[in-house]
């Protein structure tokens, strides 16, 4: 590694995805520093037309995440140390994704699949119930909370390569989503959601490659709940109930 | 070469089950139409046995040995992964099962030898 250089070569996507390319910065290389610190600074003293996008700068809202050297990554909280290949880096916009120009990618066909898999609340309660008791040590609360942390960062959805070929595939992020409110005792649309996740671009698509779950930044693991609702769907087929 | 993304240990494990996959449905038909011989024409079947004594056929079906051996407990692995509880050693097994396709093929290849 040779992080010790005083600049960085830095080569960004300028463009959309038909007509874009990539283009070559000299960036001033710090002892702490991230890849969204590089993004701002071309942005910052190159280039202010540099078009990006990110928010809490924490790892919380999951706006930031692009193609760092080839592979998913959040850019707040990547280091340019862990992501630099002989001094080199490439930052392109998240795969997977129509992209709008320069890093910015439109995400809404990623937030479409999420509700397309039933990843919203089915209430089974009016607000003049009273409050349903969970026992948080109950097992199926104990694989809800497994996939809670997700800040919908889209990383897992730009590493799999079921989407990439399939354009109706939900994806890592939404089948996740889909299995933590298929374990929420307190989520009425278990049918709902088994029979969201079961169709053409449903679970089964997937080859359990796990890209997802070794790029997930919050170390969670879409593959193993879609492995939950491939079984739980199987299941549901064989004891004839759909 | 690998694009950047997919160089992880399932991913390589994927794409060994795939190219072994391919290469046994391309494999088994030659394979019945072979055994079919021993009922259709019995001398070409015994030129064949004789064709599979040379070290390159010996060494080929170390390879094919080792590929559907390697399908099999990949394929195993699979199944596991998808109708067991969840089991975090995922790299473990799947290194797992190389290793003993590899043992299986090996042996295989030092019989035949
Ligand atoms: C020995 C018993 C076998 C087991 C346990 C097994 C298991 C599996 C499993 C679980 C898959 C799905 C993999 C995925 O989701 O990506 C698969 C795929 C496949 N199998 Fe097998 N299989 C076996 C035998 C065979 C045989 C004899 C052939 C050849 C005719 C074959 C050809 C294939 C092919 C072409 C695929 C598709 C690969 C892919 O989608 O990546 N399998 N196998
Ligand atoms: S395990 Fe499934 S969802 Fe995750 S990257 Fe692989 S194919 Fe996509
Ligand atoms: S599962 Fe992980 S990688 Fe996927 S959107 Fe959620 S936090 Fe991001
Ligand atoms: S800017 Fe919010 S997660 Fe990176």
């Amino acid at each position: 590694m040779s992080s010790d250089a005083d600049e960085l070569e830095v080569s960004v996507w300028r463009g959309d995805n038909a007509s874009g390319r990539f283009e070559d910065f000299r960036v001033p290389a710090q002892e702490n520093q991230t890849i969204l610190d590089v993004v701002s600074w071309i942005q910052q003293h190159r280039d202010p037309t540099l078009s990006y996008r990110y928010a809490c700068r924490v790892g919380m809202c999951g706006s930031c995440a692009m193609m760092v050297n080839g592979v998913p990554r959040w850019t707040c909280r990547t280091h340019v140390k862990v992501a630099l290949k002989d001094n080199r880096i490439s930052i392109g916009p998240l795969r997977n994704l129509p992209v709008i120009k320069d890093l910015a990618t439109d995400m809404d066909p990623f937030f479409d699949k999420w509700v397309a898999a039933e990843g919203m609340h089915h209430p089974s309660r009016t607000r003049d119930d009273a409050i349903e008791q969970i026992n948080p040590e109950d097992a199926s609360r104990q694989e809800a909370n497994k996939g809670i942390e997700c800040i919908n960062c889209s990383v897992c959805y730009a590493a799999c390569d079921t989407v990439a070929g399939n354009d109706d595939y939900l994806g890592p992020a939404a089948l996740q989503r889909a299995w933590t409110l298929y374990n929420d005792a307190k989520d009425a649309g278990k049918l709902n959601i088994l029979e969201a996740v079961s169709g053409k671009g449903g679970c089964h698509n997937c080859h359990s490659q796990g890209g997802c779950s070794h790029y997930c930044p919050n170390d969670l693991n879409p593959m193993a709940a879609i492995a939950g609702l491939k079984r739980a769907s199987a299941l549901s087929f064989f004891k004839g109930r759909k | 070469m690998i694009r950047p993304h997919r160089t992880h240990a399932l991913w390589y494990a994927f794409i060994l089950h795939r190219i072994s996959g391919v290469a046994l449905a391309l494999f088994l038909p030659v394979h019945f139409y072979t055994l079919a011989l021993a009922l259709t024409d019995p001398e070409r079947l015994d030129g064949f046995f004789r064709w599979t004594e040379l070290a390159v056929v010996k060494f080929a079906e170390f390879g094919l040995v080792f590929l559907l051996a390697l399908h099999m407990f990949g394929g195993l692995r699979l199944m596991a992964l998808e109708w067991l509880p969840w089991s975090d050693r995922q790299k473990t097994l799947a290194a797992g099962a190389a290793a003993m396709s590899f043992l299986i093929s090996g042996v295989f290849l030092l019989r035949a030898i």
